[in-house]
């Protein structure tokens, strides 16, 4: 059945402001794909985000929308999910608002199993203040404050949540924006805290520095950087090196969720008095 | 728009209680209805957090410990913005991580409440010793323009009362409002009464209509919800009145700045609060708050045993000041002082609404503030040792 895009889109602030071919436009399509699968009231939905390139896209989707301050998105989030545990609360954010001024929050969301999704757009770069190098930027790659390559160790995003106590943890990349609305959808129904990485592209910012300037080539070269979790499986730790798997790459549902375990620590401790 | 009033029966049985202040603040919180609360552990507030945990299945509230106090101040905001009522607490550390937040909440008119346990510093301080040194940190702490309020409380009962003043100003307002207590007040022990009914006010609602801007005259729009089916935009960009964002619209800027600021200063004599103590005949003016006041009352009445003509001038708000009050209780004084627990804060705020000199008394050793200290102010520039 086809999709109504514009049930979900403020049409009035359309055009968008992501420049041409950015991964984004995949990323909230996949996103309004999954809503609409699951059939989700947009009045039962809030949409979170920081700051970044990222957070234009609550003013793009009709339904709750927080456009909150850098790295904050899922504190802000926990707010509203603790308060109203009745309603869905997603939230987008890109590589350095999550997990460079965000990291605290994020190892902390994930370690309490909160029933929140995150989509983190990893694009390994700074890309909305002139392409300044982020947590998840390749040693050698070049950007705007590491012109001669950065020497830093990036994060693997996924292992990291993973390691954070993450009960849903799936990577998926702009290239297949079928499997990616899969994991999103599998986020979103999962019950606890969920966290979908997606490796996207940002050509303008990145692209442009290492020789990948167009946003095609570097979704192929993204593509291409992907190996599926089943056929990671049978390879070695040095076939692996600079490859990525893509898929569901943890699920724990035996796990309770924050909210329901408060609510059970409050109904007894109102038995006490 | 006007909030609306709900006059509900006191959680505690009405009677008199022995209590501490941090304690007596976190009575206030339930009170006023408080069902959300995110903090972080810091000294000399950690006793109100800790009362908050046992005290919130009162209210149906929810408490969480969050990983500091950044996310703190952002989960009180989406909270409120989920129809919660929120409060933290903190000391003055922690309020210096909050300001990004508390900006955030001034921008998007979320109603909250922040108890902030003044201690003494700069940066860590004395932790465990009382200051009144985040003054000017609550009132211009995060960047630009915008407004807050902040209330003084001198005593237990008033850190009960003016926790419930402050939960009704915020959502009167939609702006974060600061109960500035400091710990010598957050730690003391005496006698609160508590009366048979609070009154309770809810932030004006009005559905379908724009969430950020008003023709009403007091210029607080209505806050809906999320989840009541207005599939709000809240941003803390430069806005219009339904939450789009402005960033390059000169004229959209300069009606929410001055808005923000317009509707606390406008209203500012209405919010303003203040007590005097023996002004009548006074030549000399204390203006004193918070746990200073104390020392101040009791300074002023042994002046007067020596032929000192002294009276007391209490603000119970901090900001907005309570300016034609000062005004009132200056006009026919010979010396104005204002005896501080910091090197002189308050002092800046009267002698901007006197136009004239005032003579601050400060005394910072980590202690609380000594009537001594006032008498020998008061003695030394008033030309009258003894």
């Amino acid at each position: 059945m086809a999709v109504s895009y514009t049930k979900y889109l403020r049409m009035y602030h359309m055009p968008h402001m992501w420049c041409p071919g950015c991964g984004i436009g995949i990323i909230v399509k996949a996103i309004i794909r999954a809503f609409d699968a699951l059939d989700w009231s947009t009045d039962d939905l809030a949409f979170v985000s920081g700051i970044g390139c990222t957070s234009r896209a609550p003013g793009y989707l009709d339904m709750n929308t927080l456009h909150t301050t850098h790295g904050r998105a899922l504190s802000f989030a926990t707010g509203i999910k603790f308060a109203r545990p009745d309603k869905h609360v997603v939230v987008i954010s890109g590589d350095g608002d999550a997990t460079a001024i965000g990291g605290n929050h994020l190892i902390h969301a994930c370690r309490r199993n909160i029933d929140i999704t995150l989509v983190i757009v990893n694009n390994n770069i700074y890309g909305m203040t002139g392409g300044q190098y982020s947590p998840t930027t390749p040693v050698g790659a070049r950007a705007a404050t590491s012109p001669w390559g950065n020497i830093d160790i990036p994060f693997n995003v996924s292992e990291l949540v993973k390691g954070a106590g993450a009960t849903y943890v799936a990577r998926g990349h702009v290239g297949s924006g079928v499997q990616l609305e899969r994991l999103i959808r599998g986020g979103l129904t999962h019950k606890g805290f969920s966290v979908i990485e997606v490796l996207s592209n940002c050509h303008t910012q990145y692209g442009r520095r290492n020789r990948i300037p167009d946003a095609i080539d570097l979704i192929e070269h993204i593509s291409k950087s992907t190996v599926s979790v089943r056929q990671a499986e049978k390879m070695s730790p040095e076939e692996l090196k600079d490859k990525y798997a893509v898929g569901l790459l943890h699920q724990d549902t035996e796990r309770t969720e924050y909210c329901d375990d408060y609510n059970k620590v409050i109904e007894h401790a109102q038995l006490e008095r | 728009m006007k909030h609306t009033v709900e006059t509900v029966p006191a959680p505690l049985p009405p009677d008199d209680y022995f209590m501490m202040g941090d304690e007596a603040s976190a009575e206030g919180a339930i009170a006023a209805g408080c069902n959300f609360f995110a903090g972080y552990p810091i000294t000399p507030s950690s006793e109100l957090m800790v009362r908050m945990v046992h005290r919130l299945k009162e209210t149906n509230g929810s408490f969480i410990q969050m990983e500091d106090e950044i996310g703190s101040i952002s989960a009180l905001i989406g909270a409120s913005w989920a129809g919660a009522r929120p409060m933290t607490t903190t000391s003055g550390p922690g309020l210096s991580l909050m300001m990004e937040g508390i900006g955030y909440a001034a921008m998007t008119e979320a109603p909250l409440v922040v108890v902030d346990i003044q201690r003494a510093g700069p940066s860590t301080g004395q932790a465990t010793r009382p200051g009144s040194g985040d003054i000017f940190q609550v009132r211009f702490g995060s960047h630009s323009d915008y407004e807050i309020i902040a209330l003084s409380p001198w005593s237990v009962q008033e850190a009960y009362d003016l926790t419930i003043d402050a939960f009704n100003l915020a959502e009167a307002y939609r702006v974060p409002t600061f109960v500035l207590a400091d710990e010598s007040i957050g730690h003391l022990r005496e006698k609160v009464t508590i009366g048979e009914t609070v009154e309770r006010w809810h932030r004006p609602t009005a559905p379908g209509m724009p969430p950020f801007d008003t023709d009403d005259e007091n210029g607080v729009p209505p806050m809906p919800a999320f989840g009541q089916g207005e599939r709000l935009l809240v941003t803390g960009s430069t806005h219009d009145a339904r939450g789009f964002r402005k960033t390059q619209d000169s004229a959209a800027h300069q009606r929410l700045v001055g808005r923000l600021v317009g509707k606390i200063r406008n209203a500012a004599e209405k919010i303003a609060r203040y007590e005097t103590y023996s002004l009548e005949d006074a030549e000399i003016l204390v203006v004193a708050y918070g746990f200073s006041a104390r020392a101040a009352l009791e300074a002023i009445s042994e002046l007067r045993r020596d032929g000192v003509k002294a009276g007391l001038f209490r603000p119970l708000t901090l900001w907005p000041f309570p300016e034609a009050g000062l005004k009132l209780a200056a006009k026919s004084v010979e010396r104005v002082f204002v005896p501080e627990m910091n090197w002189g804060q308050v002092v800046r705020e009267v002698e901007r609404i006197l136009h004239r000199d005032v003579v601050p008394i400060t005394q910072v050793d980590g202690e609380g503030m000594r009537p001594q200290s006032i008498i020998d102010g008061v003695r030394g520039r008033a030309g009258m040792n003894s």
